[in-house]
């Protein structure tokens, strides 16, 4: 499967993504701010700045049905040293804790490790978004284990279910079967058994559905997981679908988008809302630009700043910003909340 | 659209029920709610018991619903339809069951 871009696909372009997502009225939902706003929460606001999360390219070794980032093994966008060398400066000068590697796989950027040592030599929290199979798709990938556990790396990976033929039905054919290898890889290091390396799991429902409820569904993943395969992990994080690039594709496709934008929008949670992670997050495309999280990144709704890149980076002029929404952002304001550290309430 | 005596919108109206009689409506709905929360069986297994009963008793609206709600707890497609046989088990048992007294009966009848 290639990517939207490489088809040429008509949501390749982010001007008619937005056009479909802007038209509440045709959706036949509320406007986005409009709920916002009931809520006393529009314009949306910052909080503290916890987390830069980071995407270090498009990239990927998978073709993910649902991926937002439309990433890929025919994606050749990734972050160079220098950008890389901007967020470190940007860490240094600020008391940001927490450093969120994505991609694509962020380990297919051949700065992956230079990076990641940087980072750790500034004692800041790293989390890598891990698609496990990447472990074992190619031997100078197989002592990455070793490498998250040097740095002790808060490995966050997707798994949308237990079975092979749901995960595979997403994620492609044999995902699943890799994924239990690497996941053994991990545990066998100590990833996911001992209290300093910690190995979380990312659902995300693999149709146009809701998450259920992320501690019930935690409990059926560690019963499965350990019954049939000897595998431990420490969270689940429930994630819901945005409807952007390849799951929105799939919404359009399947004759699910307005359904399934009356159900984000019928499950809209005010307390989830107050909760939202671009409010504590700030989110670095590969070429540097600065959005209010990844998703907004796949939009190309730059934040809202005189100069919204990494090298300009300021965080006082950054917490006074206006958060950009659009009623994408009902997906992680639905039923419990989502991001991508899970339910927010 | 195509009328038929039901329709799959009509599922988001369910809540409406209350327009004409408040007070049962609200009770109602408060009870399912508290069916349906993590007790002695977890939501999961509740969810899975529903979609058997939806199919039981043959109401579109309870299997769309269900079977939705199954998806969002997790349950393979393998676990759902085990729950309908199930359900499939004890109606067809339960017809079989008056067997018997179709047999009793035939006993009183005959020589």
């Amino acid at each position: 499967m290639q990517s939207l871009l490489k088809q040429h696909h008509k949501l390749s372009n982010t001007e008619v993504h937005l056009s479909i997502l802007s038209d509440y009225a045709a959706i036949g939902i509320p406007d986005f701010k409009e709920k916002l706003a009931e809520a006393s929460l529009f314009p949306l606001k910052p909080t503290h700045l916890d987390i830069l999360q980071v995407n270090m390219g498009k990239m990927c070794n998978q073709v993910c049905k649902h991926c937002h980032v439309d990433a890929g093994p025919d994606r050749k966008e990734i972050m160079t040293r220098e950008t890389m060398e901007h967020c470190l400066r940007t860490l240094e000068k600020s008391d940001i804790q927490t450093v969120d590697l994505t991609g694509g796989a962020p380990e297919m950027n051949p700065d992956f490790r230079w990076f990641v040592e940087r980072i750790s030599e500034l004692n800041r929290q790293i989390i890598v978004r891990c698609n496990l199979t990447i472990i074992v798709s190619n031997p100078k990938y197989h002592d990455l284990p070793e490498f998250y556990k040097e740095h002790k790396i808060n490995i966050v990976s997707s798994l949308p279910h237990f079975t092979s033929n749901r995960t595979d039905a997403q994620r492609g054919e044999g995902v699943f079967d890799k994924s239990m290898r690497a996941l053994k890889m991990l545990n066998e290091i100590g990833y996911g058994r001992d209290s300093d390396l910690k190995l979380d799991l990312v659902y995300n429902p693999t149709g146009a559905i809701l998450p259920g409820d992320q501690v019930s569904l935690e409990n059926e993943f560690k019963r499965r997981l350990w019954d049939r395969h000897n595998i431990a992990f420490n969270n689940l994080f429930t994630i819901t679908n945005l409807p952007i690039n390849r799951f929105l594709d799939y919404l359009l496709v399947s004759g699910n988008f307005e359904s399934y934008m009356n159900e984000l929008a019928n499950a809209y949670n005010p307390v989830a809302a107050q909760g939202v992670m671009c409010r504590n997050t700030i989110s670095v495309g590969w070429d540097g630009f600065l959005y209010d999280c990844d998703f907004n990144q796949m939009l190309d709704m730059k934040l809202e700043a005189d100069k919204p890149h990494i090298a300009d980076f300021d965080t006082k002029q950054l917490s006074k910003r206006e958060i950009k929404v659009n009623n994408h952002c009902y997906g992680c304001t639905a039923g419990a909340g989502s991001s991508c550290g899970g339910a927010t309430t | 659209m195509k009328e038929t005596y039901y329709n799959r919108e009509d599922l988001g109206k369910f809540g409406e029920i209350t327009k004409f009689q408040k007070e049962l409506g609200d009770k109602f709905f408060d009870y399912y709610a508290s069916v349906f929360k993590e007790g002695a069986l977890t939501k999961r297994e509740k969810i899975l018991i529903a979609l058997g009963v939806a199919h039981a008793i043959q109401c579109p609206y309870c299997i769309d619903s269900c079977t939705s709600d199954s998806l969002k707890q997790g349950c393979d497609e393998e676990e759902m339809m085990e729950a309908i046989h199930v359900a499939g088990a004890i109606r067809g048992g339960a017809t079989l069951i008056h067997g018997v007294q179709m047999m009793n009966q035939v006993k009183d009848k005959l020589m």
